[in-house]
């Protein structure tokens, strides 16, 4: 195989891989709609909505270091 | 520390508020001026051919691009930054002072880089490499302002206080990254008076003047991977940050779908980069890199349309408040032209199209239908959003801006019409030929045929600084002649006097 060939499948092989993971991200997006700390995904539009210092954070830093 | 009132701070941000809107009126004007040169070619020597140097298209063409990309859409992106970027991560500049200092200082060396770029391209010094025109010097003043910003997102990133990172702020650290690799791979440049003859002369050259590292092909794929890339990065990136912060916040709608937002991201992320070769479709990069090129750019309709229809879909149920308020407007027309242009774009890139499209004066049509309609409506409406707010001041007037609203929209319009008719007609000349192969048109033909529709493009360009114009004046009015307003006031829509 020289290095042209190798190059097309590595080329190949790489769009597979990120059709593959690109999907398989719309899926899990969709399907857990949650992240890992249980937060919906749609609720940090409120970061943008409710944004005055005082307001209270979607996910505070401060929550993180009591844990 | 806790009890102590905290306010966000928007020095910065109104520093760049200036920047934005003088670099504005500069560009803009520049840009019309030679439109009309186009037009009516006595201009160029309208202060007598002894200054003719200063004053024709190819001594200008330069300064209006590069003022209207690197000043007022630059300026742009960081005011909204120092903006949006302490609200979305509740933390304020007042809270480091280090932070502040890198802030004023970014904005000091940003005001000497830009005063330097345009008195050296004014006297004629440039690299010749398009957007990339800015001798060595002034190349590293803007990769340490650069830097400096880079310094504030991670710096106010450090500190923030809400734990995840809002879509924008996703968008203006993608800007940071992409525009850094981009302008330092393309601006490799070595001063002339390092340079030696054939016949082994040195110190012929000139400390100031350089030219590129790469050559001949090389040159042109580096060259044209930043070119489309800095209509990514400046262009769509933070204009996209400031559309996905401004719009629902002024409506007080929530995204219509956060998710779509994060797809969208990864989507441009991944597909852009890619196109670039589609500005050298037809030269001497090899064939699969151009088909590589045209490929990439029809892909890339999809993450663009994700954001677009996106923001578009955030006003469902809501669209009484696009007739009721000019601010609104100026979001939703953005973000149609938006579409409007990522779907012009992939048009062009195809090859057979581009056979037609290329070197004419449809691309310049295309440029403007995204850069007029999309990033400046969106840089005007996020300053009319950030207005009230960091001066306390209601709008000054809500009917100037529904007149400078539409004066810009019939501006943009009667631009794109003219430039796309210039265009196709330019590219079916060019190439019509008879039985034998003989060209039916020499290059004079076309510009006489072409003469009308480059009087209406520069009346477009007119129309549209006509409007800027207005939103300078109706800006100045907030700050210096606005009915104070209350926080209470401030939560959503934006006030505006009649």
């Amino acid at each position: 195989m020289n290095f042209n060939e190798f190059a097309a499948y590595a080329y190949f092989f790489l769009i597979m891989f990120l059709v593959i993971g690109t999907y398989s991200y719309i899926y899990h997006l969709y399907k857990n709609r949650k992240d890992v700390t249980g937060v919906d995904y749609e609720d940090y539009s409120n970061m943008a909505l409710k944004d005055d210092i005082d307001d209270a954070p979607v996910k505070s830093m401060s929550d993180d270091k009591e844990k | 520390m806790e009890n102590r009132p905290l306010e966000y701070d928007y020095t910065v941000a109104k520093m760049f508020m200036l920047t934005t809107i003088v670099l504005g009126i500069v560009g803009m004007t520049i840009g019309v001026f030679i439109a009309f040169e186009l037009a009516f070619p006595g201009l160029n020597t309208i202060l007598g051919s002894g200054l003719a140097e200063y004053t024709n298209f190819s001594r200008l063409r330069p300064l209006h691009t590069d003022s209207v990309a690197f000043g007022f859409t630059v300026s742009g992106i960081f005011a909204t930054w120092f903006y949006v970027g302490q609200r979305v991560l509740k933390v304020s500049m007042a809270e480091s002072k280090f932070l502040m200092f890198v802030g004023k200082l970014q904005f000091w060396l940003y005001v000497i880089g830009v005063a330097a770029a345009v008195v050296t391209l004014f006297m004629g010094y440039t690299t010749s490499k398009e957007y990339a025109e800015f001798e060595w010097p002034i190349d590293i003043a803007i990769v340490i302002v650069w830097v400096l910003w880079g310094v504030s997102i991670f710096g106010l990133i450090g500190i923030r206080r809400e734990k995840s990172l809002y879509i924008s702020i996703w968008y203006y650290i993608a800007t940071f990254l992409g525009v850094a690799m981009l302008y330092l791979f393309n601006n490799m440049e070595v001063p002339t008076m390092l340079a030696t003859s054939p016949a082994g002369e040195t110190n012929i050259g000139d400390w100031l003047h350089s030219i590129s590292m790469y050559a001949g092909t090389n040159d042109a794929l580096v060259q044209w991977w930043y070119g489309h890339n800095a209509v990514a990065f400046v262009f769509t990136v933070p204009i996209v940050a400031m559309i996905y912060y401004f719009l629902p916040k002024e409506s007080g709608q929530a995204i219509y779908s956060y998710k779509l937002s994060l797809l969208s991201f990864w989507g441009l992320m991944f597909v852009y980069l890619w196109a670039g070769g589609h500005h050298l479709l037809f030269s001497t990069v090899p064939d699969w890199m151009q088909t590589m090129g045209s490929v990439f750019s029809v892909v890339l309709i999809l993450p663009s349309w994700g954001s677009a229809i996106n923001m578009l879909l955030t006003m469902k149920g809501e669209w009484q408040q696009v007739a009721a308020s000019p601010l609104i407007k100026f979001m939703i027309l953005a973000s149609t032209f938006y579409m409007f242009s990522t779907l012009e774009g992939p048009i062009q890139a195809i090859k057979s199209v581009n056979a037609i499209a290329h070197f004419t004066d449809w691309i310049v049509g295309h440029v403007h239908d995204g850069t007029l309609g999309w990033v400046g409506f969106m840089i005007i409406a996020a300053l009319y959003h950030m207005a009230p707010r960091v001066f306390k001041r209601e709008l000054y007037s809500k009917s100037l801006m529904a007149a400078q609203f539409w004066i810009q929209t019939l501006g943009i319009v009667l631009y794109f019409t003219s430039m796309w008719i210039a265009g196709i007609t330019q590219g079916m000349m060019w190439r019509a030929h008879d039985e034998f192969g003989n060209l039916a048109y020499s290059f004079i033909d076309t510009v006489d045929v072409l003469h009308p529709y480059y009087a209406l493009r520069g009346t477009g360009g007119l129309l549209y600084l006509v409007g800027f114009f207005m939103f300078a004046y109706n800006i100045y009015k907030t700050m210096t002649a606005g009915r104070r307003v209350e926080e209470s006031e401030l939560q959503n829509a934006s006030p505006m006097g009649a």
